[in-house]
């Protein structure tokens, strides 16, 4: 995957922004309160262009209240955001998909009965005429949208066919085409490999890169350690509200990740248990590797002890 | 790590190679046809008709037919927004005594400060207008179903009409405007008729025609009509990609409050005064117009003409009961059999036609 990366940065320096290593998108000690409940404190977060930023946590670790805030649905109560280094406040999320930040939900992506050319623009549809007689491009929109998605690598037959019949990885990607060709500066990807399969996680996680490559900087929410180890620059794990960890790649390893996320502290008390699992699954890992490691053997023990 | 990492990479591009993505069959043209939302309720239509044809000889008159259609452009101009609005999610029960409300307003208010009638005409479509902005925003502040606020509305305006009627006017229904400035100008515009081949046909069908085609237009070829699909799918995700959600659902109720005064001022124009009690039930025939249309009752799928189709069925069922010589009191059981027939025949041709 390093590899990988570099190959693909060196392909594609058109698109690195000039603007050298400024974030785009930063947090500094922000915070969200719900009336008393504090469900986000003191977070440091920065999002850089042509690199991941991955945010991990389990359920409830304040991973969807850090990206509201990011992506305008929610308000910060303390510390600051700042976008291209000027402090901000999104009162919608069309402010902030103004400044270039746009984000693809995990079940909010897309309209299900409505076919995919519309879903692709929807909100930002192409028209053509005067105001009275103001209509839908139907076939410019019909063609970009066949464009942009075969750019991503997605090929379909039938734009007309209702979105809700694609598959969930399809939509992921379909939202993810779209944000990357409405000019999405930043990409919020919300637990996008949640609920799909080992090979549509795969597909999605070529997506994410994909943007990547194109030069957005790619807040990538998940809960899965290995998904985020795939992609991930720097790593930011969040447990009960507050930064538990914050590393760049080089600072990580992929087993450290997993431990910090499955709650550092607490599954100390667990090592001896773990070390024996651990034992196993790190002589398994390069054989089970070649098909379907990223989410069939390895992260199993590791994530059923961090929920549970 | 780079073992891990080279499935991720390598095996996406296996679909994605091929210029096809194989998952969709082409299916026939029939069947794509069929899984259109007007096609059902349009073939019910033609069986509708079909059936009258044969029971109710009048029926095949010239005259009976425009008779039919005039019947069914009362209704036909409500269904259409209450169509859009289902489209867009949302229910508007007040639609029905909303017609009345705005037909008392332009006619008590000209009357007794005898003034020209279309000082009235205005106030009306701007009471009507502000009673789906009530509606709408009522719904987008609180977030209440639609169901509940609006039963609240037309619990409301049930009352109001008869109340301040008996206030104003002492009696339960209106004066008669007919000798009022403006009076035949706005009759002309509203509530006039004309002949073609001998047939006399009312302007009421003409204009419910036009707002058919405009309206499907809207909605498959603007982004407002875009946007009433997608308010009415996925709410939620209509808005995180930028979609007016509010000014959306709340113009769709306004729409509905303009469908009202336009019927409003069609049946004070006609019959120069208004019975304050009437239009009670009525919500229900036009919900069922775009139900039978093919307009999905949770939103998000329908067409404008669907209810069309719908409308004209109902015109067809009313009037075909009375040409056929039987008795009118049948005429709601025959309504709720046609209901449950079309909704029936939608579910199943839907299921048929989609099925992979």
């Amino acid at each position: 995957m390093t590899t990988d990366n570099t190959a693909a940065h060196g392909a594609a320096p058109k698109d690195t922004p000039t603007e050298g290593d400024r974030p785009v998108v930063e947090l500094r000690g922000a915070g969200k309160s719900y009336g008393n409940i504090r469900a986000l404190h003191g977070v440091d977060l920065a999002v850089h262009p042509s690199k991941v930023t991955c945010v991990l946590g389990d359920n409830g670790a304040g991973k969807s209240t850090l990206i509201k805030i990011i992506s305008g649905l929610h308000q910060h109560t303390e510390g600051e955001f700042l976008v291209d280094g000027e402090p901000v406040r999104f009162a919608t999320p069309r402010e902030a998909l103004g400044k270039g930040i746009a984000t693809v939900y995990q079940d909010l992506a897309t309209v299900p009965l409505m076919p995919v050319w519309r879903n692709f623009f929807l909100g930002s549809e192409m028209t053509k005429g005067p105001w009275p007689l103001r209509r839908l491009d139907i076939a410019r929109m019909k063609r970009t949208a066949d464009e942009e998605l075969r750019n991503m690598g997605i090929v379909l037959d039938d734009l007309e066919q209702p979105i809700g019949t694609l598959s969930g990885g399809q939509r992921q990607c379909v939202a993810i085409a779209r944000a990357v060709y409405f000019g999405a500066r930043v990409l919020i990807l919300d637990e996008p490999t949640a609920a799909l399969g080992v090979k549509q996680s795969g597909v999605v996680l070529k997506y994410i890169a994909a943007a990547r490559d194109r030069g957005l900087g790619v807040i990538f929410i998940t809960h899965n350690p290995h998904h985020a180890y795939m992609v991930g620059d720097h790593f930011s794990v969040l447990r009960l509200g507050t930064l538990e960890l914050s590393a760049a790649r080089s600072e990580v390893t992929l087993e450290e990740l997993t431990n910090h996320m499955a709650g550092g502290a607490e599954l100390a008390a667990l090592k001896h248990e773990l070390s024996q699992v651990r034992g196993v699954d790190v002589e398994e890992l390069p054989d089970a590797g070649d098909l379907a490691a990223p989410t069939a053997p390895a992260p199993a023990p590791a994530s059923s002890e961090g929920k549970s | 790590m780079t073992q891990q990492a080279a499935p991720a990479v390598a095996t996406p591009p296996a679909p994605g190679s091929r210029q096809t993505d194989g998952r969709t069959v082409r299916r026939p043209l029939a069947l794509r046809l069929l899984a259109r939302p007007e096609v059902g309720v349009f073939l019910g239509a033609v069986a509708v008709f079909v059936f009258f044809l044969v029971m109710a000889p009048p029926m095949r008159d010239g005259g009976s037919m425009a008779n039919i259609l005039y019947q069914s452009s009362t209704i036909g101009i409500m269904a259409l927004p209450v169509a859009l609005l289902m489209i867009g999610g949302e229910f508007d029960l007040s639609a029905g005594v909303a017609v009345i409300a705005s037909a008392l307003t332009a006619s008590m208010l000209s009357y007794q400060l005898t003034m020209n009638i279309w000082v009235g005409v205005l106030v009306a479509l701007t009471v009507s207008l502000a009673i789906g902005l009530f509606n709408g925003w009522m719904l987008v502040k609180t977030g209440l179903p639609s169901f509940l606020i609006t039963l609240g509305t037309f619990l409301i305006l049930q009352g109001v009409n008869l109340a301040v009627t008996k206030l104003v006017t002492g009696n339960v229904a209106t004066d008669d405007v007919s000798d009022m400035d403006g009076f035949a100008q706005a009759k002309a515009i509203f509530a006039s008729s004309f002949e073609v081949g001998g047939v006399t046909v009312k302007i009421t069908v003409v204009w419910w025609l036009v707002f058919a085609a405009l309206a499907t237009w809207v909605l498959l070829r603007t982004k407002y009509g875009n946007w009433i699909f997608a308010v009415g799918g996925n709410k939620e995700s209509a808005r995180a990609v930028g979609v007016p959600v509010t000014f959306t659902k709340i113009s769709l109720f306004m729409l509905v409050g303009f469908g009202a005064w336009f019927v409003g001022m069609h049946q004070l124009f006609s019959f120069n005064t208004v019975q304050s009690g009437e239009g009670v039930g009525q919500e229900l025939i036009f919900i069922a117009a775009a139900v039978i249309g093919g307009c999905l009752l949770t939103g998000g799928s329908g067409s404008a003409i669907g209810p069309v189709f719908g409308a004209f069925m109902f015109g067809m069922v009313q009037q075909g009961i009375v040409y056929a010589g039987w008795n009118p009191d049948w005429f709601k059981a025959f309504l709720g059999v046609m209901l449950l027939g079309a909704v029936l025949i939608n579910l199943w041709v839907h299921r048929t036609a989609t099925r992979r």
